[in-house]
């Protein structure tokens, strides 16, 4: 049994249609990759996987449970997070109060404000500061704290190294092991192909709302995943 | 010290006008909802209590305890069942709906308690009042609408900047659809917000009721007292909207007092002055 299955999942923006039957399977404890181009579904396909838009009950099921039709607010208290893209912090609250908030849906866990403050020990100055006076790279450790709040077991991160230096990459990324470790599921959505071959046990690439490729890093060609990527066959 | 006793009576009022106020900045703050029928809910807290107080025959201090609840509870259902399905990109739905409400809630109370004027009876509260100085008087219930007011909006900051139910409602504020990935419900809390807004109001409702004479019909004026309390005040400011109410109140008796029978109008030219002055009122909250 995987950890959360899709099937057949569809998305929709009004008449314009985002998702065209995706099928994915998410195993507990391995870290997936979604890469893709921009408009390729990856944001949509996270958007719907945590209530943020509405399905089937069935095409979305975690722990083989139905959830594709539960909204967002209980769809955290089950142990799914995200990390949303462009960070999302809430600016009239604090960082503290931005890590506090995580917890909401109160979830037992191994996370607390201590533990996050010690895998980002550059918030224990700032913790009274208003969340948006951080660094780009800050706030996305914030965001990511937030979501970790709630003691996930299947974290979704959502494009975290858009418009950041390499270097803040790197100090992100550089927390995922302390993350996995908890026994975390951790899905991320990178546009960076070399990152997410990096991290990732298995890749998925997504092509105009449907999956494109799916495998191990290292079993995938560059020719395959370019020509998942971009829908360019034989291209040099 | 006649000019001094116009000062204290005028910051008094405007104690009333920021308990007007309170409740309307609040939702504002909270879901970008302009509620219309503000007013017109102050005047149906003021016609609750006069049922409560003639029905029962209780002192309207006393009454308050069945008011506020009451609101509170109104104020959630009303939330949930009608204005929750108005919220969304487009502000109109809100305006319209409230604005359908006010002339709902003027015409019910219309139907069943007529167009005559009504007061709430306060016995010896009406008239008591301490000796401050030689020729300085100040009433006693002016005085505790104003300690309300104080504790009203020292117990919102508390809650607001304190406690996690107001981080949850300045998250929902800045982001409803991030906020439910936290496991905020924002229906809930947006039906909570009125639900205390509502609370205020009442209190502001049976203190009217006490204060003045009322009748169905005055509930936009006091809509308008309340938007120019926040205004002046500077959205978002809880602070503010006192001092709003504050500086209306002594715009009107102090304006009242150098042109006998002007002020309302008084009140309102001082609120203009200072929109043209500072359009985003004394204390304007820094995050928007």
């Amino acid at each position: 049994m995987s950890l959360l299955e899709t099937r057949g999942l569809t998305a929709f923006y009004g008449d314009f249609q985002a998702l065209f039957g995706i099928d994915v399977a998410i195993e507990a404890g391995e870290t997936v990759a979604i890469i893709g181009s921009n408009g390729a579904g990856k944001s949509t396909f996270l958007r719907s996987l945590t209530g943020l838009l509405s399905n089937a009950p069935d095409a979305i099921r975690y722990k083989d449970e139905p959830i594709g039709d539960l909204p967002a607010n209980r769809i955290v208290a089950l142990g799914i997070a995200m990390v949303p893209e462009g960070r999302k912090l809430f600016p009239s609250l604090t960082v503290e109060e931005n890590l506090k908030i995580g917890a909401y849906s109160g979830r037992d866990g191994a996370w607390s404000v201590d533990r996050v403050l010690a895998l980002f020990p550059f918030m224990q100055e700032r913790r009274q500061t208003p969340a948006t006076a951080l660094s780009g790279g800050q706030q996305q450790m914030v965001a990511i704290g937030r979501a970790l709040m709630s003691n996930p077991e299947l974290l979704l991160c959502d494009e975290i190294s858009l418009g950041l230096a390499p270097t803040v990459i790197k100090d992100i990324y550089d927390a995922l092991p302390a993350i996995q470790q908890t026994g975390t599921t951790v899905v991320v959505v990178e546009q960076d192909i070399q990152q997410a071959m990096a991290v990732s046990d298995r890749v998925y690439c997504f092509m105009e709302g449907r999956v494109t490729l799916e495998g191990p890093p290292d079993e995938l060609s560059h020719d395959a995943i370019k020509e998942a990527y971009f829908g360019l066959k034989g291209a040099a | 010290m006649d000019w001094v006793n116009a000062v204290i009576q005028g910051v008094l009022v405007g104690g009333l006008y920021a308990l007007f106020a309170t409740g309307l900045s609040l939702i504002f703050g909270v879901m970008r909802l302009v509620n219309i029928a503000h007013g017109d809910l102050i005047v149906l807290s003021s016609f609750l209590g006069l049922a409560i107080v003639t029905g029962v025959g209780m002192h309207p201090l006393i009454a308050l305890l069945i008011v506020v609840p009451l609101m509170f509870a109104f104020g959630y259902a009303l939330q949930r069942g009608l204005l929750n399905f108005t919220l969304g990109p487009d502000i109109l739905p809100p305006l319209l709906v409230t604005f359908g409400l006010s002339i709902v809630i003027q015409n019910a109370l219309l139907e069943i308690f007529s167009a005559d004027s009504q007061k709430l009876p306060a016995g010896a509260l009406q008239t008591a009042s301490l000796q401050i100085v030689e020729g300085l008087a100040v009433g006693v219930f002016p005085m505790i609408v104003f300690a309300c007011a104080i504790a009203v909006i020292a117990g919102l900051q508390f809650l607001f900047y304190r406690t996690a139910l107001g981080s949850a409602f300045r998250a929902t504020s800045d982001d409803a659809d991030t906020a439910r990935l936290m496991g905020i419900d924002n229906r809930h809390i947006f039906a909570l917000a009125m639900a205390i807004s509502l609370a205020v109001v009442a209190l502001a409702g049976v203190f009217l009721g006490m204060r003045t004479s009322f009748d169905p019909s005055i509930g936009p004026g006091r809509l308008i007292y309340a938007f120019e309390a926040v205004i002046i005040g500077g959205l978002g400011s809880l602070w503010g909207t006192l001092a709003g109410g504050i500086i209306l109140g002594v715009s009107q008796i102090v304006g009242g007092k150098l042109f006998p029978g002007a002020d309302q109008l008084a009140g309102h030219v001082v609120f203009l002055i200072l929109l043209v002055v500072r359009p985003r009122g004394l204390f304007p909250r820094a995050v928007d």
